[in-house]
């Protein structure tokens, strides 16, 4: 990386400018399976945030002394253990939570989102600005969940955090919910949608014809 | 990077503290945080308990206390069995465990559960006069994607339902997730599980089914295989496996004479 890292370009530049799902493509997998429900997006957008953001530090703290040979399974023990807090946390204070976020918290270990940071950030820079690259990747994250879910619970169930905004059928109202924006699919196509709209503001994120 | 980051010696210093380090942490917050996991859970229950007897959730551990009784029934015979840690009874653990359970044949199997516990948990709610309203019993059966858990709450006559709270499931939200759905589940008060003769008679329909046809429920539109989960579950429980003996008790009037 040429350019200077300025604090305000690390923590706010993956948001638009290099959004880890949008850009990187990293971490489509939790984006559809959490995001139909604003209340599971959200949670997931924090301990995704937590979790990169201690990750990277931790690991740019030790990362001159972490043998390269083994740099990957050395990263790998840092994030499980720190996924494992989250979850355990997770379900001593908000148990309700915890049930619904079920197995994606656990697969927060595999989010590429934060292996990637790992990898490519923290291994070579200071700690202080490895934490804030894992937050700002946390919040371009968390900006397309919250992103997918408001869409995807406004019209798949005429809520929005859990706030009746349209009365459903089910409900003695008048919405029909769209069942499709419930199924994970949908949210590749929103998700398709919205790096159209971005690579069309931003035209230097097209890729080069081949 | 330098050269002897990468020595045997240097490798296996490094992962091994790495490695100490972070069991330290994660078994730290483990036992740590036991209690109040525990805690959540056990609240979780009883707010579960409370809502389906249709008693406030405001102050729950002292409303459960006051009203809530917990029991243990032998499936079998359908009689109380004395114990004193009802209250914490795990049916789920006692139904894996081959020592506390009985394997189902795939034809007893309706509900998909494979193993029932032999001892299974009621709780009885009880108003201010301390007389017994209604019997609420844990019930779960495989849904669509996954096992569903519910309290079904019947009067004391062993025969007419006062609620039912699917409270633990992982059906597709908005679809068969709507087995959530208060409005849904209001629909089951008043409905009659059993016909004339003592037969299992209470059906989970397509389509719309009026308060007075007693022994039908409205199905969830858009959840066939859910829906299909909730009358296996409920046929399942309230047969001769599942809570049949013991509701035949109570109609007898097991709770007047202890």
């Amino acid at each position: 990386m040429a350019e200077k890292l300025t604090v305000k370009k690390v923590l706010f530049g993956p948001v638009l400018g290099n959004n880890p799902i949008a850009l990187q493509v990293l971490g489509i997998c939790s984006a559809l399976a959490v995001t139909s429900k604003m209340e599971t997006a959200f949670v997931m957008a924090l301990a995704v945030t937590a979790v990169t953001a201690f990750s990277n530090l931790f690991i740019s703290m030790i990362r001159n002394h972490i043998p390269n040979s083994v740099r990957i399974i050395a990263q790998m023990a840092i994030i499980a253990s720190l996924v494992i807090v989250v979850d355990q946390l997770l379900r001593a204070f908000s148990y309700e939570l915890s049930k619904q976020l079920s197995v994606f918290v656990g697969l927060i270990i595999t989010n590429c989102i934060v292996m990637g940071r790992a990898e490519a950030f923290a291994m070579k820079s200071p700690p202080f600005i490895s934490f804030l690259d894992g937050i700002g990747n946390g919040l371009g994250y968390g900006f397309i969940l919250l992103l997918l879910g408001t869409v995807r619970e406004i019209f798949g169930s005429g809520s929005w955090f859990g706030i009746p905004l349209m009365t459903t059928v089910n409900n003695g109202g008048w919405y029909i919910p769209n069942g499709m924006l419930l199924m994970p699919p949908s949210a590749f196509f929103l998700i398709g949608l919205f790096i159209w709209v971005l690579r069309t503001l931003k035209p230097e994120q097209q890729e080069p014809k081949e | 990077m330098a050269q002897n980051n990468d020595s045997i010696g240097k490798t296996f210093t490094v992962i091994g503290g790495l490695c100490l380090v972070c069991s330290i942490l994660v078994s730290g917050a483990a036992v740590g945080l036991r209690p109040l996991q525990d805690a959540a859970k056990a609240r979780d229950r009883q707010v579960n308990i409370l809502t389906v007897a249709g008693l406030p959730t405001v102050s729950v551990a002292k409303t459960y206390q006051q009203h809530i009784e917990a029991r243990l029934v032998d499936l079998d015979t359908g009689r109380f069995v004395e114990a004193e840690d009802a209250d914490s009874y795990d049916l789920r653990r006692a139904a894996k465990d081959p020592a506390t359970s009985i394997a189902l044949t795939p034809e007893e199997d309706v509900a998909g559960i494979r193993r029932r516990a032999k001892l299974a948990p009621v709780y009885l709610s009880r108003d201010e006069q301390g007389q017994v309203q209604s019997v609420i019993l844990p019930i779960y059966g495989q849904g669509l994607w996954s096992t569903m858990y519910a309290f079904i709450a019947v009067a004391t006559d062993g025969n007419t339902v006062q609620g039912i709270t699917y409270y633990d499931h992982g059906e597709t939200p908005g679809l068969g997730g709507e087995v959530e759905n208060p409005r849904w589940q209001a629909l089951w008060k008043g409905k009659e599980l059993y016909d004339e003769d003592g037969q299992m008679a209470l059906t989970v329909i397509k389509g719309h089914a009026e308060a007075s046809e007693h022994f039908k429920v409205d199905g969830l539109s858009g959840a066939t295989l859910t829906s299909k989960g909730v009358q296996h579950t409920i046929s399942f429980w309230m047969g001769p496996k599942g809570y049949g003996p013991f509701l035949s008790e109570l109609r007898k009037g097991v709770l007047s004479h202890g």
